[in-house]
């Protein structure tokens, strides 16, 4: 499975309200990776994600995941989003919105409770969603997520909001799950967690701006930090 | 579409409305409240409560699950578990026909609750059965929720979906038989009267106060109300979007 494609996107294009989101975009995502997905808020790293999920209406291009069309059937047990709301029923405990996301998924018992002590919510499965907190609430959804066994995770802003502690444990949990074979694609607005992926996309006004290791980014501009080779790749586009 | 995963959402929906006692007792209680109101309200005349008693005993069910249901599948909507739904193997009838069954088992029990109000303690006087008035009474629920559903597919918003209540529901009062005959309508909203579904439930609901026994008639009026609710669920199911702008 290594270094074979997971994701591969070619010519997309949104457009939204008159507007183009992503004005013509080409990637591919490797299996048993993690690959940051980076970029200001509204440079339509969402709409990149729903994409490969096939929940957004594309105005050109093909999105393939796994050998198929995206959104197809035969994906939606092998392929699982964290949506940037945390996308559980609140009213509900957290073993309940496990157990009923597992039998949409025709998940046995077992998973339920073996995804709740991978996001180490054992302790609270009784509790109400909405009365946990939000980083809680946050692996509650991704809990869900890890239902099934996905081959794809598509994570939108997984970490937003979290204790840096939180968002450490979290991110040791990617490193696992790719370990063990799965293929990653997460989002976020937080440069310094760049450093984790494998590898790095950051968007831009719909468009890439960059696609390489984060090692290789950072000497290619020269710099220390994945913030200040952004700003270096957008100063180089304008000057140009 | 599924059997399990239906049963499954209509088991979360049960469990989510159990959390939910408020509105449990509202969906409940205001039907029977309002009929009680009705009951006093015609305090000198027991003639015009059994009148208008069966007509109402369907449209207060047929509009409170109409709200309701037009508002969870937005609250779905809103929460991002729509979209996660989705993106699972969760088929668009499967969703459609869970919340439906949900709302309908509320709907048994509502109508048990306000049949054997009206009819044991308000002392309606009806010449049909009363298992068949609460057998309408239920299809009445369910076709309002089953509407429900359909048009929450058209609101982005709470205020959007509150607001097809006065402009989806009213015309269905006004043009159901109750205020002027049917027969006696215009031309024109005499046709219109023949496609909405509360005119054929508050007929129904009319030939149960008036003759005994089940009429052709009243077995007809019980088959399109029981049309529009398949009807519904098709519609609504059809009208779910996996892929949005």
């Amino acid at each position: 499975m290594m270094n074979s494609t997971a994701v591969d996107v070619s010519d997309l294009h949104v457009r939204r309200g008159g507007v183009d989101v992503i004005p013509g975009l080409s990637t591919a995502v490797r299996s048993g990776e993690i690959t940051g997905l980076l970029g200001p808020s509204g440079c339509g790293k969402t709409t990149l994600l729903r994409s490969i999920i096939g929940l957004q209406r594309l105005s050109a291009g093909t999105v393939t995941v796994l050998g198929v069309p995206a959104g197809s059937p035969s994906l939606r047990h092998r392929v699982s989003y964290v949506t940037q709301h945390t996308s559980v029923y609140g009213d509900l405990s957290v073993r309940e919105n496990v157990r009923f996301f597992a039998s949409v998924l025709s998940a046995g018992a077992g998973a339920v409770e073996e995804v709740m002590t991978t996001v180490r919510l054992d302790d609270v499965a009784e509790h109400r969603v909405d009365r946990l907190s939000g980083g809680q609430q946050s692996r509650v959804s991704l809990a869900v997520a890890l239902l099934g066994d996905p081959e794809v995770l598509v994570l939108d802003e997984p970490t937003v909001g979290l204790d840096p502690v939180l968002r450490h444990q979290l991110w040791d949990m990617f490193k696992q799950l790719a370990a063990d074979g799965r293929t990653i694609v997460v989002s976020s607005h937080v440069m310094d967690e760049a450093s984790r992926c494998d590898r790095l996309l950051l968007m831009r006004e719909g468009l890439l701006i960059a696609d390489d290791a984060p090692k290789a980014l950072l000497e290619r501009t020269a710099t220390s930090d994945v913030e200040s080779a952004f700003l270096a790749l957008v100063g180089a586009l304008e000057v140009r | 579409m599924t059997f399990s995963i239906t049963w499954a959402v209509t088991r979360r929906v049960l469990t989510q409305l159990r959390r939910d006692p408020r509105t449990m007792a509202m969906l409940l209680a205001v039907p029977c409240l309002l009929l009680a109101l009705l009951k006093w309200m015609f305090h000198r005349s027991d003639a015009m409560f059994d009148f208008v008693g069966p007509p109402l005993l369907a449209m207060f069910p047929f509009i409170v699950m109409f709200l309701v249901a037009s508002v969870t599948t937005l609250r779905e909507r809103a929460s991002g578990t729509l979209e996660r739904l989705l993106s699972m193997p969760m088929g668009k009838l499967d969703l459609i026909l869970g919340y439906a069954l949900a709302f309908a088992a509320v709907a048994l029990v509502q109508a048990l609750v306000a049949v054997s109000l009206t009819v044991g303690w308000l002392g309606l006087q009806i010449a049909g059965s009363v298992v068949t008035l609460t057998v309408v009474a239920v299809l009445d629920a369910v076709v309002g929720t089953t509407l429900g559903l359909f048009v929450s597919a058209f609101a982005q918003t709470e205020f959007q979906a509150v607001q097809f209540m006065p402009a989806v529901v009213i015309p269905q009062i006004l043009l159901c038989g109750l205020f002027v005959p049917r027969a006696d309508l215009p031309g024109f909203l005499s046709g219109v009267s023949d496609v909405l579904p509360l005119s054929y439930a508050v007929d129904a609901m009319q030939r149960l106060q008036t003759s005994p026994g089940m009429s052709a008639g009243l077995v007809q009026d019980i088959a399109v109300v029981s049309g529009f609710i398949v009807a519904g669920i098709a519609l609504g199911a059809a009208t779910l979007r996996r892929r949005t702008p």
